[in-house]
């Protein structure tokens, strides 16, 4: 399988006064649809790395190819729309639009690029709320669900555009144990059918063991990677 | 585009206190701006209609010795059909006199008028209490002071003297109100045949008077006229004689500028400071927007929608408002009389620039949260979740 995800000698250094790094000549190369979670204790760096792979974060220095293209170059416009078609996010807080209802949030990735929802478009959100099993309250508005059901919401919305890859940082960190479950168990089931590539931070050793590949940082290096 | 409208329609309907706070306060400063607009110009054209509205507004009168202008019917009908905004073209022969009732002795101006081409410019049919126009030779109307203190009734012959000293009876066949205590005493409106003859004047007049479509352009419409008559004629206009009026309006309309500029600044500053904190509101929502690839462009677009639609909004109720305002003031602002102290001046052209401003000002005021907005980084939303 080729590498869809790869990191060449990733540096991070917050702040300009006090320098912290956070990251230290990190490589790294995933592939196409594996299932892989990250470990590591707080302020480990592993929030900081999936921030750099989702290029919501630059790196200091080093290089990140995600699909092929290296994004640690391009503008803000190129990288709005690169992971508008590629990543899919999901973060251990929904971030809902409490404005919109559950089924309009998960159109909107699908309108941020193309504006008008056309049927076929439409009928695929009904899909995907009908696989994270909320097709019940999908016109509801996003604050008038549970947490399960928002979570489960950003799920789809995450998947709406189909992308190659899926970066989850503790997406079951607020939720139940039940729940964790059963959001883990969606997330393998779209990995094996959509062929997505996963890669999940989580605290919970049960379930990352769970995962293809368990990559443990520590102190901004990789640690463990099985 | 779209997106961009809609969330920002989705933000505004999902905080309607707020929304309709702002627009409450858009809608305040373009009430304020209609109705304070409404007032002035009301108050100034009602200043300018009574001051001038009744008077000729240029007069070309003669420089020769004897002040008199002959040829006159052929100098009527050019100044009718070469000047533009130039109407009721009128000709008079004017001369002082006096006026003998109960060996008392008034001095009075004789006017002779056409009184079918006066009657645009002093409303002769209007300004009549009692009885009716002179039709005949030697027929006059005087004023109602005149009559008040000499005792003329109408049907009284009255002996006129002429400046000359010739003796000439009139007959009275009416009284009018021109309410200037001045005119409804001196003045005394005859045919021009009448004054002509009275005066020995002849086929002659000693004026054109006229008044002009926009009455602040009389001065380059007198000079225009003054270019090509002949030397001895001189044409004078209300501009000139009128200056302290002139600079009192002046001074009114840019105080009304200075209220309303000011309005529109506060109006300004207050939307753009509440815009600025639903950018911290919705800063959350911002920035999954951006991590899932919203452009910064199109993030900028929710708040300017924002500012555009509350602007509209602000606007239609301002109207609304503003007029209200006026209606109440023109019904309960009232003279003794039951007239409205000032008669508001409800001009659509001036209400819709007003609008139209308040439309621009409120999305000026957006593109400081837009700005904002367009620089906010998802991962600091994100990071401090």
């Amino acid at each position: 399988m080729r590498n869809v995800i790869e990191l060449k000698k990733i540096n991070k250094i917050y702040g300009s006064q006090v320098k912290t790094q956070v990251l230290f000549d990190l490589d790294l190369a995933i592939e196409e649809g594996s299932f892989n979670s990250i470990i590591g204790q707080s302020g480990s760096g592993k929030s900081t790395l999936l921030n750099i792979i989702g290029t919501l974060d630059q790196p200091t220095d080093g290089e990140v190819y995600i699909n092929g293209k290296r994004t640690d170059q391009m503008n803000k416009n190129e990288l709005a729309t690169l992971r508008n078609e590629t990543i899919g996010f999901i973060f251990q807080f929904h971030y809902l639009l409490p404005e919109f209802t559950a089924l309009e949030n998960v159109l909107m990735p699908y309108r941020i690029q193309y504006g008008k929802v056309p049927a076929d478009k439409l009928k695929r959100a009904n899909e995907l709320m009908a696989l994270v099993g909320l097709e019940k309250v999908k016109n509801n508005k996003a604050t008038n669900m549970s947490g399960g059901q928002q979570q489960r919401t950003a799920i789809a919305r995450a998947l709406m555009n189909s992308p190659k890859i899926i970066l989850a940082d503790e997406p079951t960190g607020n939720l139940d144990s039940e729940t964790t479950e059963t959001v883990y168990n969606l997330l393998r089931d779209i990995n094996k059918e959509m062929g997505t590539t996963f890669i999940i931070i989580t605290h919970d050793r049960r379930i990352a063991e769970t995962a293809d590949r368990i990559i443990e940082i520590k102190d901004g290096r990789i640690a463990l990677d099985i | 585009m779209k997106l961009s409208f809609n969330i920002a329609l989705r933000f505004l309907n999902s905080s309607k206190g707020q929304t309709f706070l702002i627009a409450l306060g858009i809608a305040i400063g373009v009430s304020v701006q209609i109705f304070i607009g409404s007032l002035i110009q009301g108050l100034q054209i009602d200043l300018v209609d009574t001051t001038i509205g009744s008077q000729p507004q240029i007069t070309i009168t003669s420089t020769s010795d004897d002040k008199l202008i002959g040829d006159y019917e052929s100098r009527l009908s050019d100044i009718s059909s070469d000047y533009e905004g130039v109407k009721h073209v009128s000709p008079s022969a004017d001369g002082p006199a006096l006026v003998t009732s109960d060996e008392e002795n008034y001095s009075i101006l004789v006017r002779g008028l056409s009184f079918e081409a006066a009657e645009g410019i002093y409303k002769t049919k209007e300004r009549l209490v009692e009885g009716s126009l002179p039709e005949n030779k030697n027929e006059v109307l005087i004023g109602t002071t005149l009559k008040d203190e000499s005792g003329i009734q109408i049907g009284d012959e009255v002996d006129v003297l002429t400046s000359s000293g010739e003796n000439q009876a009139l007959t009275v066949t009416g009284i009018f109100d021109f309410q200037v205590a001045n005119l409804n005493s001196s003045w005394v409106l005859t045919t021009l045949e009448t004054a002509q003859s009275m005066f020995s004047y002849d086929d002659r007049i000693t004026g054109i008077e006229m008044q002009v479509e926009d009455v602040f352009l009389a001065d380059t419409i007198s000079s225009d006229i003054q270019a090509d008559l002949p030397e001895d004629l001189l044409a004078e206009n209300w501009k000139d004689q009128n200056a302290s009026l002139l600079s009192g309006l002046n001074g009114q309309s840019v105080s009304s500028y200075m209220i309303q500029v000011f309005v529109m600044i506060s109006v300004l500053l207050g939307i753009a400071s509440v815009l600025a904190i639903t950018v911290v509101q919705k800063s959350r929502q911002i920035g999954i927007l951006k991590a899932m690839g919203i452009r910064d462009s199109a993030a900028s677009l929710i708040f300017v929608f924002q500012g555009l639609m509350l602007g509209i909004a602000g606007a239609i109720l301002g109207i609304l408002l503003g007029l209200g305002l006026a209606y109440v003031f023109t019904r309960f602002a009232l003279n003794p009389d039951g007239t409205p102290v000032v008669p508001l001046y409800i001009n659509p052209g001036f209400i819709a620039l007003s609008a139209g401003f308040a439309i621009v000002v409120s999305t000026l005021a957006a593109l400081i949260p837009a700005r904002k907005s367009s620089k906010l980084n998802p991962i600091e939303v994100i990071r401090n979740a």
